[in-house]
């Protein structure tokens, strides 16, 4: 202890720092790369998993391990694979793309006028509240085959954290900003155009990034119950068939599938919208 | 002369009185004054005393309950676009650039910001000190220069009065007191009716013509002084003992009506 002390009372910094507890250097280290550590983490569970079905011998049509998982990609064509990506990405969009359609011009409504309000939040909130996985079945026999039963689906499972978010948005805008709209007696569109809209851009894309990896959800949900393609059928046609690898393989495609969209929604947001991001995520 | 021009601001009997879930609120009671052209005009009163309704109220956003309030003889029934507004917090929009965001009354009124309207907008950022900064974000400022950024969106339509609610509130006090000397100078050079909303007794006497004072629940003015100090007024004048008597009257009168 004194030797320590004492050399560390003499030393220059540079050798303060070769003291520091490896442990603590080793954390240092790993933290400055980033995404190093959430890789690392993601091994070190792929290995424990792998080596527990190894030790335990779990038969693969129950817990197939990773390295098995790996040979249920080769199972299936990348045409075939392909074939169910665009599947499942088209019901996801076109839900995803008439909810913001649907979204903002009702959050709009919902926010002008009290009589909107009165009549429609009620609605919207039953609508909210109804398991959509529920009335899938339902809303498959009434729509009959095709991807319109599907994208109702995605629609409704996707649209409501947009009106919500958009509605709260386009309500935060500061006092002063919308008193200055009436002192120049602008017209009421200019008010939402130029102030209460883009004021709401935070909250739209915060809802947007919800709502893209809803949309993922109301598709597969859709194929469950009526497909025959897509990610969400293939998963689970090969459940039901007991090839585990091919439905994991399917779930790490849709995984990624449902990031990259997340990805592509935070990078429009980054790239048109920089202002309206938390100054740390800049 | 009064007798001639139209008083900038006249109010006679205005009262004011909210509806709120408690109950009514009596905001304003009985309120009578006027303000002469190019009078800069500082309304000192404790919080909640209905100051900024009396602004709000000249603005045309309001409508006062009774009484009166005109605009060079005109009773207001709606928002001028001879008055210019500048609010206790900048409130620029976060995604213009600071000159889009003086230009942004032209372009929220018309639809179209013209050639002419930048011209106007660059001239006046160089007269609060901004030139240079045209192309930055308001969040790139300072406070003091977000609120300067401010005053110029008020002053891009050349109103004739400018009604300021605390504009200087939010400012930290050097910051402050240099703001106050820059607006003197800017009013000095381009005269205004100015109607300054201010809590800050040395703040109203440093500025104003005149101090009306008011006094809360319900907001009436209690008291009408002229500012018995000369122009042009400067750091030296913070020193000045007629400064400090008068300062102490205004204080003597905030704390009788507190007490």
């Amino acid at each position: 202890m004194t030797l320590q002390d004492t050399s560390a009372a003499s030393s220059s910094s540079g050798q303060r720092k070769m003291k520091q507890p490896l442990g603590r250097r080793i954390s240092r280290a790993l933290l400055r790369v980033p995404g190093l550590l959430p890789a690392l983490t993601f091994i070190l569970i792929l290995t424990v998993w792998e080596i527990s079905v190894l030790v335990f011998s779990v038969p693969s049509y129950v817990l197939p391990a990773p390295s098995r998982i790996a040979t249920g990609f080769d199972a299936v064509s990348t045409h075939r694979w392909f074939q169910h990506i665009w599947a499942t990405l088209r019901v996801a969009l076109t839900g995803y793309v008439i909810s913001i359609i649907v979204a903002l011009p009702l959050a709009i409504a919902l926010t002008r006028s009290e009589l909107v309000n009165k009549a429609l939040y009620p609605i919207l909130v039953v609508i909210q509240s109804t398991p959509v996985v529920a009335i899938a079945p339902i809303i498959i026999v009434v729509l009959g085959a095709g991807d319109a039963p599907r994208v109702v689906i995605t629609f409704l499972i996707a649209f409501f954290p947009l009106v919500v978010s958009t509605a709260t948005g386009l309500l935060a805008t500061p006092r002063e900003l919308i008193e200055l709209s009436k002192s120049l007696r602008a017209p009421v569109w200019r008010e939402i155009t130029q102030i209460r809209l883009p004021y709401a851009i935070p909250y739209v894309f915060s809802a947007l990034k919800i709502s893209i990896t809803l949309a993922i959800v109301g598709a597969v949900v859709a194929e469950f119950v009526a497909a025959d393609k897509g990610l969400g059928f293939f998963i689970q046609f090969s459940t039901s068939m007991f090839r585990l690898p091919e439905a994991w393989a399917g779930l790490g495609i849709l995984v990624l599938l449902s990031l990259s969209l997340f990805q592509a929604v935070s990078l429009v947001q980054r790239l048109f919208f920089p202002w309206s991001l938390p100054k740390k995520l800049l | 002369m009064a007798g001639q021009e139209p008083a900038s601001i006249r109010f006679s009997g205005v009262g004011q009185v909210f509806e709120t879930e408690s109950g009514p609120l009596e905001a304003l009671r009985g309120v009578d004054f006027t303000v002469a052209r190019h009078e800069f005009v500082a309304v000192l009163g404790p919080s909640g005393c209905g100051k900024s309704t009396l602004l709000r109220i000249i603005a045309g956003l309001i409508a006062p309950t009774s009484g009166t309030v005109s605009v060079f003889d005109v009773p207001v029934t709606r928002p001028r676009d001879d008055i210019g507004i500048v609010f206790q917090k900048p409130t620029l929009l976060p995604w213009a650039s600071v000159e889009d965001n003086v230009v942004f009354p032209a372009r929220h009124k018309t639809g179209r910001v013209s050639r002419a309207d930048r011209e106007k907008a660059r001239e006046i950022l160089a007269t609060v000190g901004l030139a240079g900064f045209e192309k930055r974000l308001p969040d790139e400022l300072s406070g003091g220069m977000q609120q300067r950024v401010g005053i110029a969106r008020a002053l891009l339509m050349d109103p004739d009065i400018l009604l300021m609610d605390e504009p200087f509130s939010a400012l930290d006090a050097l910051t402050r007191e240099e703001m106050g000397f820059e607006l003197l100078r800017l009013w000095e050079a381009r005269p205004k009716t100015v109607l300054f909303i201010t809590h800050s007794i040395s703040e109203a006497v440093l500025l104003a013509d005149r101090v009306l004072v008011m006094g809360a629940r319900p907001g009436t003015i209690i008291d009408d002084s002229p500012v018995p100090l000369p122009r042009p007024r400067g750091i030296e004048t913070t020193k000045d003992k007629v400064m400090h008597d008068f300062a102490g009257h205004l204080r003597g009168l905030l704390l009788k009506r507190a007490a």
